[in-house]
């Protein structure tokens, strides 16, 4: 492999033409090029998807109560119902492997009038009576002050987290927020902390949210013990997708609601259309392997031409090889590391310009500023090592065809053609 | 050195069969320094490739330094030829973006010599064949004959058993092959087992031996006066 004399006719081999080595070895690092800029873009486009998700806990599901549509234990159909605190406990109980059970309740929300009132200012938001894990499934980031906490829940304390947009609209610029207190539907509460969130494409409405203890919340607004929807997060590991029916089911036998009743529980799987999206990029990861394969081919069999093409013209030479003594393995080891590593570095050179070429979108990118649903494309190192892999390979069926017909030269033949 | 029996060999043409060799027999001692001769046709170069392991037989028996040659694969026949044979062709057939020194050393790569000894030796034998100057050229930088002994030098270099040349002289002057078969016969002085194959009766009279071939039998096989060639040069 390392042997200086094998390596020194390797080289006289390849530069004894230098046009036509050029001219092969653009087919492979063209194809390389074209695989390494597929995937970055499916890169990019999978890290503008997952942007959008941001840092919300993805193995989650939430459930909220709607009407029954069957009567079961005596009860009418069509009753509204609702969870209740107890609920979560059950769930809790039966079904395993979960990390976050946040039930919520929740005030105002799209269309309803003004609810908060701070002085003069009044203000119509979203209020939410929630536990302090659900931070953990809807992050967000405390910009000043702190989150509900258990302490708040234990006490049933009135205290309130408000965003950024509540505080834009209750307060004046540059005025003391945090110890102030708010008015929600007739009852004081402390604003103890404000939060931003990431804008995930919810625009303002994420902003302009309340938080207040869940216990608080019930007892101020006469929710007694209804819970009116619910964020579940399984550990990671397990599917919440898996666990779903379960939970439902556990509900379902709490409420006395009808087991075959599939419309009384509605919920939404936050991990199935996450995991949709994963297959969707798993899916373009293949698309850019198997065009970029495809491409990359005609590039290999373009390498494979000329190795024919070139023991075609060193029939004679490898025929003197042979009477001198030459193992027909020892050709053969000669041809295919010839043509390895004319597609090595012609796949190295397809590389550094693929990733230019991304260096190049990125600078573009970043000057341009955010565009939808696509960011920073790039290649991971493991890439480059698939295509290092793919490249030795390539390299090797490129030269087998030529190598085997190379040994099968007798001789005798290649000495008879002056 | 090399014993042959009853050695046959034909070659299918389509559907009719060309009987080239039919039976030959002959023994080669050590030392021995042996013209095969004959017209075109004769089948002379296939007894000399068959000799060279270039070419199997169809039957008969080989015998060469007590090894019995048979049942050779490509590598194994790779092998013997490296260890027991020399090669001295009509054209030369020197590579020819190698160096005179690299294509000397060609047969010691094969056997696997390290590179500095390799080279040593290289430089050895072009010395004794009068090319130690020209040791860095190109093939295409030397005269025909120049060619023709760093084609021999390269042969002896692997220390072979017996030294094959095929019309050595084939594609040279007078002048020029009587250098070479001097050049040969001082080989063969300092023991070396030589078979030429010729068709030009003044070099086969350099040699020690005749074996006349006409159409694949052996018609006549004598010992000869030598004729040394350094007269001539």
């Amino acid at each position: 492999m390392f042997n200086r004399d094998r390596w020194k006719e390797i080289l006289e081999v390849l530069s004894s033409n230098v046009f036509r080595t050029l001219a092969t070895s653009f087919g492979v690092g063209w194809g390389i090029f074209i695989l390494i800029i597929l995937l970055a873009a499916g890169k990019g486009l999978e890290n503008g998807i997952r942007a959008d998700f941001g840092d919300i806990a993805t193995n989650t599901m939430f459930m909220w109560s709607r009407n029954t549509t069957m009567s079961y234990k005596g009860l009418p159909k069509g009753r509204r119902f609702s969870f209740k605190i107890e609920d979560v406990q059950a769930i809790n109980d039966n079904v395993p492997n979960l990390r976050f059970i946040s039930p919520r309740n929740q005030l105002g929300g799209f269309g309803s009038g003004n609810n908060v009132v701070r002085g003069l200012k009044t203000g119509a938001f979203n209020v939410y009576g929630d536990y302090p894990e659900i931070i953990r499934q809807e992050p967000m980031t405390i910009t000043s002050g702190r989150f509900v906490n258990h302490n708040d829940i234990q006490d049933k304390r009135k205290v309130a987290v408000i965003g950024v947009g509540v505080r834009n609209e209750l307060y004046d610029q540059g005025e003391t927020v945090l110890g102030t207190y708010i008015k929600i539907q007739g009852v004081n509460f402390m604003v103890v902390g404000t939060y931003q969130k990431k804008d995930d494409g919810g625009g303002e409405e994420g902003q302009k949210e309340i938080y207040v203890p869940f216990t608080a919340f019930s007892q101020a607004f006469n929710m007694g013990n209804d819970v009116g929807w619910m964020a579940i997060t399984a550990h990671d590991g397990s599917s919440i997708s898996n666990l779903k029916e379960k939970i439902v089911g556990v509900v379902k036998e709490k409420r006395k609601i009808h087991p075959d009743d599939k419309r009384a529980v509605g919920y939404f799987d936050l991990y199935e259309q996450f995991n949709r999206v994963e297959s969707l990029f798993g899916a373009l990861r293949w698309v850019a392997y198997f065009v970029g394969v495809l491409v990359l081919l005609s590039g290999i069999i373009g390498v494979s031409n000329i190795m024919l093409i070139v023991i075609k013209e060193r029939t004679k030479e490898i025929g003197i090889r042979r009477a001198l003594g030459e193992a027909p393995w020892s050709i053969k080891k000669q041809i295919l590391m010839e043509s390895i590593f004319l597609t090595i570095i012609s796949g190295m050179i397809g590389i550094v310009f693929g990733a230019a070429f991304i260096y190049g979108v990125n600078a573009v990118l970043d000057s341009v500023g955010p565009v939808d649903m696509f960011v920073n494309p790039s290649v991971s190192l493991g890439v480059v090592v698939s295509a290092l892999v793919i490249l030795i390979f390539s390299g090797l069926l490129a030269g087998f065809i030529p190598a085997q017909s190379a040994i099968k030269i007798r001789p005798i033949e290649a000495l008879r053609t002056e | 050195m090399i014993q042959i029996k009853d050695l046959h060999k034909s070659y299918k043409m389509g559907k009719n069969s060309l009987h080239v060799l039919k039976g030959i027999n002959f023994n080669v001692e050590e030392g021995e320094l042996v013209a095969i001769m004959g017209s075109s046709g004769s089948g002379k170069s296939t007894l000399l490739n068959i000799l060279g392991m270039l070419d199997s037989s169809d039957s008969g028996e080989y015998i060469l330094d007590n090894v019995p040659i048979k049942d050779l694969n490509e590598t194994k026949a790779a092998r013997y030829r490296n260890k027991f044979l020399g090669f001295v062709f009509q054209s030369f057939n020197l590579i020819n973006y190698k160096s005179a020194a690299e294509n000397v050393a060609l047969p010691l790569y094969y056997q696997k010599v390290p590179r500095k000894e390799r080279q040593e030796k290289a430089l050895k034998y072009l010395e004794q064949v009068g090319l130690k100057e020209w040791a860095g050229h190109l093939p295409s930088e030397l005269s025909g004959g120049q060619k023709q002994r760093v084609a021999i030098a390269r042969a002896l270099a692997a220390e072979p058993k017996v030294l094959l040349a095929d019309e050595p002289t084939g594609a040279l002057d007078s002048k020029t092959s009587y250098e070479v078969m001097d050049l040969i016969q001082k080989i063969n002085d300092a023991g070396n087992t030589i078979l030429i194959v010729t068709h030009e009766p003044d070099i086969a009279d350099m040699c020690k031996r005749i074996v006349h071939l006409k159409d694949g039998v052996i018609i006549e096989d004598k010992k000869i006066e030598q004729i040394r060639a350094e007269q001539y040069v």
